[in-house]
């Protein structure tokens, strides 16, 4: 669903022929794949936002999870779990992209599960209401879709074409969220309330999903030379602000900021509270030790599935034998 | 935070690649984990065709891979780059002849 942006310390320049070479493919544009040379600090990089990305999809399935059971009808179930099954399918194809990198599936699980990765910080806020679901469709999906698109011409290869495939199944998790909207908000009084309430609640924190201001970004002047991203926090923030607020509207509802105002042809928008960030990236948001207890406990209760599988193929096996 | 307890034995990798329709060749997609071919075409199936991307799957054991070396990369294909008389284009043929 989204890479979070990292806080990771500006590497040392590697002066090395390697390195330099290294650096004119990706200034030529071509794409790095999994056994070329690497600076060790690009291959850190990308292991990280990689494996942060896909800890967020998975995580990402449980505040939408939480509304399978509850979805008001059956086309709206149907959606809703195709999306959250959509999910998981991206946190795999992440995974398998981040272990061309030389790492194990087992150790990013174990990564996430020990608490010692971060994910997405949006994810850790309650889905309240049905609402919420439209709004995390379009709004989440929104931001990450424009966090996304740029990824899919990621230097690194395999990144780039996991992002491609994900790019490709997103669009109907936004359109199908911003349908639940609507649908709300042509609804009773109550209801478009309820979207009302809804948005007041996403807004600021979707803000929040683009990352640091540029700034504070440590990082980003390096990814961007290795063209892992190709746009600043700030910038794809503005531009998904410039895409939502029309479409807001169009609901007939109105943005939690004061602040907002149409000036020189972008929507300008008020100041972010980035305590409120960092609280949540630090693990201290509403939903922070709830979502991680739910992965562990799903974790633990599968564990007897592999046990099984592994026994059957050992069995099979020494027959086969 | 609680410790999570010791990492499980890895699952083997797989390579998923998938025929979109006949006529055309298997085309690699991605990877999965699984411990045998029944599950690992099982995980394929869920992972990489939910909107109908093909008609037939293969996986392959990521292990039973070989793979040339980057660090070969001229030595194996610098060499077609010279001999341009492979191509049609080297040769002239007068325009009255028609297309050939």
């Amino acid at each position: 669903m989204y890479s979070q942006a990292l806080n990771a310390p500006t590497p040392l320049a590697d002066t090395s022929p390697e390195a330099t070479r290294f650096q004119e493919r990706i200034d030529a544009e071509e794409r790095i794949e999994p056994n070329d040379w690497m600076p060790e600090a690009y291959r850190r990089t990308l292991v990280r936002q990689i494996s942060q990305h896909a800890h967020s999809e998975i995580v990402g399935m449980l505040p939408e999870g939480n509304w399978i059971t509850r979805a008001p009808s059956l086309k709206r179930k149907a959606a809703l779990l195709a999306k959250v099954q959509d999910e998981g399918g991206h946190g795999l194809y992440l995974y398998a992209a981040a272990e061309t990198l030389g790492v194990s599936r087992e150790e990013l699980v174990d990564q996430l599960l020990s608490g010692r990765a971060k994910y997405s910080s949006i994810f850790n806020y309650p889905t309240l209401t049905w609402a919420d679901i439209g709004a995390i469709g379009w709004l989440v999906d929104g931001a990450a879709i424009m966090n996304q698109i740029p990824l899919c011409r990621c230097s690194y290869g395999p990144y780039a074409r996991a992002m491609i495939r994900v790019c490709k199944e997103e669009s109907f998790h936004q359109r199908q969220g911003y349908e639940i909207m609507l649908t709300l908000c042509r609804g009773t009084a109550e209801q478009k309330a309820m979207a009302q309430d809804a948005l007041n609640r996403w807004w600021w924190p979707c803000l929040m999903m683009f990352g640091p201001p540029d700034s504070q970004s440590s990082h980003s002047d390096t990814s961007m030379r290795w063209k892992i991203k190709r746009f600043t926090n700030d910038a794809l923030r503005q531009k998904f602000v410039d895409a939502t607020v029309p479409q807001g509207h169009y609901l007939g509802l109105t943005f939690p900021d004061p602040d907002l105002r149409f000036e020189d042809g972008h929507w300008r928008f008020g100041a972010i509270d980035w305590e409120e960030f960092r609280r949540v990236l630090a693990g201290d948001g509403p939903c922070n030790r709830e979502r991680l207890a739910a992965r562990r406990q799903a974790h633990a209760d599968g564990a007897w599935v592999r046990e099984a599988a592994r026994a059957h193929a050992a069995k099979q096996r020494a027959k086969a034998a | 935070m609680t410790a999570s307890p010791a990492p499980e034995a890895p699952i083997p990798l797989w390579e998923v690649f998938l025929r979109a329709r006949n006529g055309l060749a298997h085309k690699h997609v991605g990877s999965v984990h699984a411990v045998d071919a029944t599950l690992a075409l099982q995980a394929a199936r869920d992972v990489y065709t939910r909107r109908g991307e093909g008609l037939s799957i293969w996986v392959v054991p990521s292990a039973a891979i070989v793979a040339s070396d980057p660090a070969d990369k001229e030595t194996l294909f610098e060499p077609t780059g010279s001999k341009i008389y492979r191509h049609p284009t080297f040769y002239e043929v007068p325009d009255d002849v028609g297309h050939m």
